[in-house]
């Protein structure tokens, strides 16, 4: 516990240092900011990792800051330690990354990164250990401050100021929803203790709008749709370290506040908060992925990928959170292990994929998938990790994405066992866009994989790219080596984190009686289900030795190269200007999906012929989350704020009426609640 | 002792699916002739195609990349492995414990996405029309047979295919609605995963249409074998797929001797030779739909499943 | 033990709805006949296999008209009508394929979340029955409002018919007359659309909804 506040001391230290040598040397200040900021967060990790290891217990520690009156109540317990490697996990190797990337790429007139990179840290380690509901919305403001001042250092950029704008706007809003449910849950005692809040659980009524509350306030940080519009214009705008730990981690960290609340605040929850969760879930996992396969900007990608992804733990969390309801805590156990891990991978392979995008950004100075290719040529280190994170996204054995998946269907296949009719078809919908989502997202890095590495460079900057630097490359190789592991040998990781599972569905996922092998998955409400990512990856890897061995031997060992078939033309252009484009991977889906979803119209401007312009197609598409819900909200604002604007030029004889009306009006609700 | 019965058992299974498989196509291209009113190739040509690409020179593109080269080696082992992992003649395997019903369809994911990927490799047109397309059609396939499973998951509690097929050769289950639709929807998934008609016409040199051959258009050689081979494999996994989940009967169970090994083999192959005749017929009777239907097509896939899921818990009343 | 006779109507029944998706899927004028003559052969045969595994001989009566009126006659009537009016055989639908597909398994999911409450103490059969032919009921509906073509709604409209029988031949004990009256009905409403077609195509030679309604005026 102890080790944790100094860890944020040691933050805000350096956060200062970092302020302190902005008029100094460059080099020297990264190399301090970042190295400092590595060790600390790598140490926090590492503690975090122990106290998981010696069973998870709890510490509380109450400082003399704040209020004369409120002292600050910290607390870590196994859940606040999980996120505590996590976040500080992804803190460590984007400290890494971060130093080469400040060598790399110098973005002329960037603000200051420097001291805002360990605030930012600091920020999201004192959310994970607020004990009472101050310390919790302050720490909450300052890392959402913190995020945006971060996204403004890149201001020179033109979509900057509307992304800093928009994303301020929805920071006040969740967190006026946060404050809103903590006043809520803690009803009249007036304790913002957790420990109190705890102790007495809320009427039915309050928590169901607490819990409501949070899930918009959370939710609009974590980027569950409709409310993510934020997500993918801040998370790419800022630099690219920053944005692996707004996209990666930043993210889990508002998980960890709806995890906090409804499993662990509120005692017993409802069933039908569950329900919400997964349909939620469900829309946010294809909405966000479908959003994704439509952009051609590489980061933006990533960010609405992001979303995606939080749809899968948001399913997750509601799948635990109806069958603890349902008072069937095995499965429960089963469904919160599946939120936990796909936490854990997440911030894993997304945090690798926007490194890598930085790499590639530093390398062609662009984040348009139309302006890149054959990058696995110029970068192949780039190219390989990148390609484990593609892949590991993407849900594929024997990698960790692919556990998180499983073990989220078997999660899914347990939905007879719940009471409630409108559950079990409900899930099984789940289960399908679920699994739409998933196979959509292969479709979308497969997309982004093949126009960015794959192929013909499509412009100069991407024929004459170079590989990046060490430090980057260890930035990515660190996360993507996890990837592997845990994809392979899963179960340790499981175990570890058990503690966790246990304080919040009172279950484990695995039956302790039984020796449970720790070299393949087998949890044991999936009755006889298994799951063994090493024999897997340990069989392919020996027959497809095997095979080169014996055809190279035998068959044929010799290569030829020549000239691709192109039906007879030749691309003479440079800029490879035939090859299928991003938008051209994407246009299938567009159709399938994007006709519905998005109202998307190719219109093909085709010259007569004996015309020498060239053809031009344009694709047009609406927004439905910015169509729907925030422009009409918008005008509404604005309508209210021209009524409102007419108050301010009233004689003093109306403001008295109305000041006099306002009285009368609450003594009128005064008498009638009091009877 | 038991586990030695199921590592050789395994070993058996593998070898027997890689023999089988080009003789399925082989057999799927005689029948095929013989209703087209053609001669047609000796079932054995498949076999005599893979040699000779085996022999001949890998010719590549100046832009292929080693992805391009390492997928076919990938994607063949990964298939293999896939379709040593459906019961066949046997539900005694060594590596059934590796992989249930939902890794085996994302291992099929991982072939897939790596075939993708070398498709966009040399940057050409038809790789990227073929893998834009196996994306788009693999993104509707993958969900309806993951409903398929959790149709069957309902009804047997497990997505173990040796469990399955166990359950379901016990005989408990009776026609159901569910069964019926599940059958229909892992069908539809399983004509356009193998790029058959009407989804893709395994036989068309009109690249504009091809969605598979296009995505392996650049591959020669040895690389080419491998990748056909796995085609080959891929068919084969899917008829043993559904003869395993719906008709399993005639399949060694646990403790069966050789007598039952033996008898399970011959019944496998009947199951093999029936599912030959019906994709020919089916394939002969119909015409190849557009591109952009496939996507309804598949859908309905994926709604067949779902209802197939729903009327379950109906018939079931649990 | 399975019991094969609940097993076969139970099949049945499914084949029923199955045809009913069918039809929404069509595109063809044709083959959305050849679809409807296929619902009505499996109603048919639903009817006489619950008239066989419960030993009530009037259902077989049900099965034949069904068999001879939806099997044989109304489909041949609708095609010669469609070959001798030269009307346009391929089928514009209002809502996509896709959507409409989406609406009618949400409309299945529906009628079983209705039926399934209702019927707690009812057999498995039962249940299942009303499910399903509420859920043909429903389609065949989405069918009337999904397409324009106006044979399409006649063949929606049938099949809202299939829907009812089936769900009279589910429940055991339904008098012989209502089966009747609700052929006869059918067969009412074949001459009155047919009727009308006719008349539709002298006034105004065309079978499309759409511009028949812009007639009336109402431009959308």
């Amino acid at each position: 516990m102890a080790l944790v506040v100094t860890a944020i001391a040691l933050l805000l230290l350096l956060a200062a240092a970092g302020l302190a040598t902005a008029r100094s040397s460059r080099a020297h200040a990264e190399a301090l900011v970042y190295g400092g900021t590595g060790v600390v967060c790598g140490l926090a990790a590492l503690w975090a990792v122990a106290h998981l290891a010696g069973g998870g217990g709890t510490e509380t520690l109450v400082l003399p800051v704040g209020l004369p009156w409120l002292s600050a109540h910290l607390r870590v317990d196994s859940l606040s330690a999980f996120f505590l490697l996590v976040i500080n996990f992804g803190g460590a190797t984007a400290s890494l990354f971060g130093w080469g990337y400040g060598n790399a790429h110098r973005d002329p007139g960037a603000g200051p990164v420097l001291p805002l990179f360990p605030l930012f840290l600091a920020g999201m380690n004192l959310v994970l250990i607020a004990d009472d509901a101050f310390v919790f919305l302050v720490s909450w403001e300052f890392m959402s401050l913190a995020s945006w001042l971060l996204v403004l250092s890149t201001h020179r950029e033109a979509e900057t100021p509307r992304a800093a704008r928009v994303y301020l706007v929805m920071a006040s809003f969740g967190t006026a929803c946060l404050l809103l449910a903590f006043g809520l849950l803690a009803g009249a005692h007036g304790d913002y203790s957790f420990t109190a809040i705890r102790a007495h659980a809320p009427e039915a009524g309050a928590a169901a709008a607490g819990v409501l509350l949070v899930l918009v306030g959370a939710g609009s940080k974590a980027g569950v749709v409709p409310l993510h519009v934020w997500l993918p214009l801040a998370h790419p705008a800022a630099p690219s370290h920053v944005s692996a730990l707004m996209s990666g981690v930043m993210t889990k960290v508002a998980i960890y506040a709806i995890i906090r609340v409804t499993f662990d605040l509120i005692g017993q929850p409802q069933w039908w908060w569950g329900g919400i969760l997964l349909a939620f879930g469900a829309l946010t996992a294809v909405m966000g992925v479908l959003y994704a396969l439509m952009q051609d900007d590489m980061k933006r990608l990533l960010a609405y990928s992001t979303v995606e992804n939080i749809g899968a733990i948001v399913i997750a969390l509601g799948l635990a959170l109806v069958f603890k309801a349902s008072s069937v805590p095995v499965i429960a156990a089963l469904a919160m292990s599946a939120a936990l891990l796909h936490v854990v991978n997440h911030s894993l392979f997304k945090t690798l994929l926007f490194y890598g995008a930085g790499s590639v950004l530093a390398a062609t100075h662009t984040r348009d998938l139309g302006r890149m290719g054959g990058l696995i040529h110029r970068m192949p280190a780039t190219a390989f990790l990148m390609l484990i994170g593609a892949a590991a996204i993407s849900a594929l054995p024997p990698l960790n994405g692919f556990v998180g998946e499983w073990l989220l269907f078997q999660a899914i296949l347990n939905a007879p066992a719940l009471p409630q009719w409108a559950l079990k078809i409900g899930i099984a919908v789940v289960g399908a866009a679920l699994a739409l989502a998933t196979a959509l997202a292969a479709a979308c890095f497969v997309r982004l994989y093949g126009t960015a590495f794959l192929g013909r460079p499509r412009s100069a900057a991407a024929a004459q790219a170079h590989e990046t630097n060490r430090a980057m490359t260890l930035g990515m190789a660190v996360p993507a080596a996890l990837c592997v592991v845990i994809g392979v040998l899963p179960t340790p990781l499981i175990r570890l984190f058990e503690p966790a599972t246990r304080l919040l569905v009172e279950a484990g996922p695995f039956d302790d009686r039984a020796l449970q092998p720790w070299i393949r998955l087998a949890p044991t409400s999936a009755i006889g289900n298994s799951y063994n990512g090493l024999v897997m990856l340990v069989t392919i890897a020996i027959l497809s030795v095997l095979l080169v061995l014996v055809i190279h031997r035998w068959a044929s060992a010799r290569v030829r190269r020549s000239e691709p078939w192109g039906c007879g033309f030749a691309d003479p252009d440079p800029q490879a200007v035939s090859q299928y484009t991003a938008s051209s991977f994407a246009q299938p889906i567009r159709r399938a999906f994007g006709s519905t979803v998005f109202a998307a119209k190719d219109h093909v401007d085709m010259p007569e012929p004996g015309d020498t312009r060239p053809a031009r197609l344009t694709v047009t598409m609406i927004d439905p989350a910015w169509g729907w819900l925030f422009r009409p909200v918008g005008r509404a604002v604005d309508r209210a704020a021209d009524v409102i604007n007419r108050l301010q030029f009233l004689t003093i004889r109306r403001y008295l009426t109305l000041m006099f009306l306002a009285l009368v009006v609450l003594l009128v609700m005064v008498a009638v609640t009091q009877r | 002792m038991n586990a030695l019965a199921d590592v050789l058992l395994q070993m058996v299974q593998m070898a027997l699916v890689l023999a089988l498989a080009p003789l399925l196509t082989g057999f799927v291209r005689l029948v095929k002739a013989r209703l087209l009113g053609r001669r047609g190739p000796s079932v054995l040509q498949p076999y005599r195609d893979l040699a000779r690409l085996l022999r001949k020179d890998a010719v590549l593109a100046h832009n292929a990349s080693w992805l391009f080269r390492a997928t076919p080696y990938m994607m063949f082992t990964a298939l293999w492995l896939a379709a040593g992992l459906v019961p066949t003649f046997t539900t005694q395997l060594a590596l059934a414990p590796t992989a249930d019903l939902i890794a085996l369809i994302a291992l099929l994911g991982a072939a897939r996405f790596f075939l993708a990927l070398a498709g966009m490799d040399t940057g050409t047109s038809f790789g990227g029309i073929g893998s834009s397309r196996e994306m788009m059609i693999a993104a509707l396939a993958e969900p309806a047979m993951l409903m398929v499973v959790f149709s069957v998951s309902i009804l047997v509690r497990t997505t173990s295919l040796a469990e399955i097929a166990t359950f379901m050769m016990s005989g408990a289950v009776g026609l159901r609605i569910s069964l019926a639709l599940a059958v229909i929807a892992l069908v539809m998934v399983a004509i356009a995963e193998n790029a058959r008609i009407p989804v893709d016409n395994p036989a068309t040199h009109l690249e504009l249409t091809m969605v598979h051959e296009a995505m392996v258009l650049e591959y020669s050689g040895r690389h080419l074998a491998l990748v056909e081979a796995a085609a080959m494999l891929k068919l084969l996994l899917y008829a043993a797929l559904i003869a395993c989940i719906f008709v399993p009967w005639g399949m060694a169970g646990p403790g069966g001797g050789g007598g039952a090994v033996l008898l399970g083999m011959a019944t496998f192959t009947a199951k093999l030779g029936v599912a030959g005749v019906l994709l020919a017929v089916f394939e002969t009777s119909i015409a190849k739909m557009r591109v952009f239907r496939v996507s309804e097509f598949l859908g309905g896939a994926l709604l067949l499943s779902l209802l197939g899921a729903i009327f379950l818990y109906v018939s079931r009343g649990v | 033990m399975p019991d094969i006779a609940y097993d076969a109507s139970h099949l049945l029944g499914a084949v029923v709805l199955l045809m009913s998706f069918a039809l929404l899927y069509q595109r063809r004028l044709f083959s959305l006949l050849n679809v409807f003559t296929l619902q009505a052969l499996a109603l048919s045969a639903a009817a006489a296999w619950q008239g066989y595994a419960h030993g009530e001989p009037h259902l077989y009566v049900t099965a034949l008209l069904t068999l001879t009126l939806k099997a044989i006659v109304m489909p041949l009537a609708l095609h010669r009508i469609i070959v001798k009016l030269n009307i346009q055989r391929a089928i514009e639908p209002a809502l996509s394929i896709g959507l409409t597909m989406v609406a009618g398994v949400s409309l299945v999911t529906l009628s079983i979340l209705l039926v399934l409450p209702v019927t707690a103490e009812a057999t498995a059969l039962t249940r299942e029955n009303l499910a399903l032919s509420l859920s043909v009921v429903l389609l065949g509906l989405l069918m009337m409002i999904s397409r324009r073509n106006a044979v399409s709604q006649v063949v929606g409209f049938m099949s809202i018919e299939n829907g009812l029988i089936l769900a009279a031949v589910g429940v055991a004990g339904m008098p012989l007359v209502v089966e009747m009256s609700v052929a006869f009905s059918v067969m009412v409403a074949f001459i009155v659309f047919g009727i009308f077609l006719f008349h539709i195509r002298e006034r105004f030679d065309t079978l499309d909804m759409q511009e028949i309604e812009s007639f009336r005026g109402e431009h959308r």
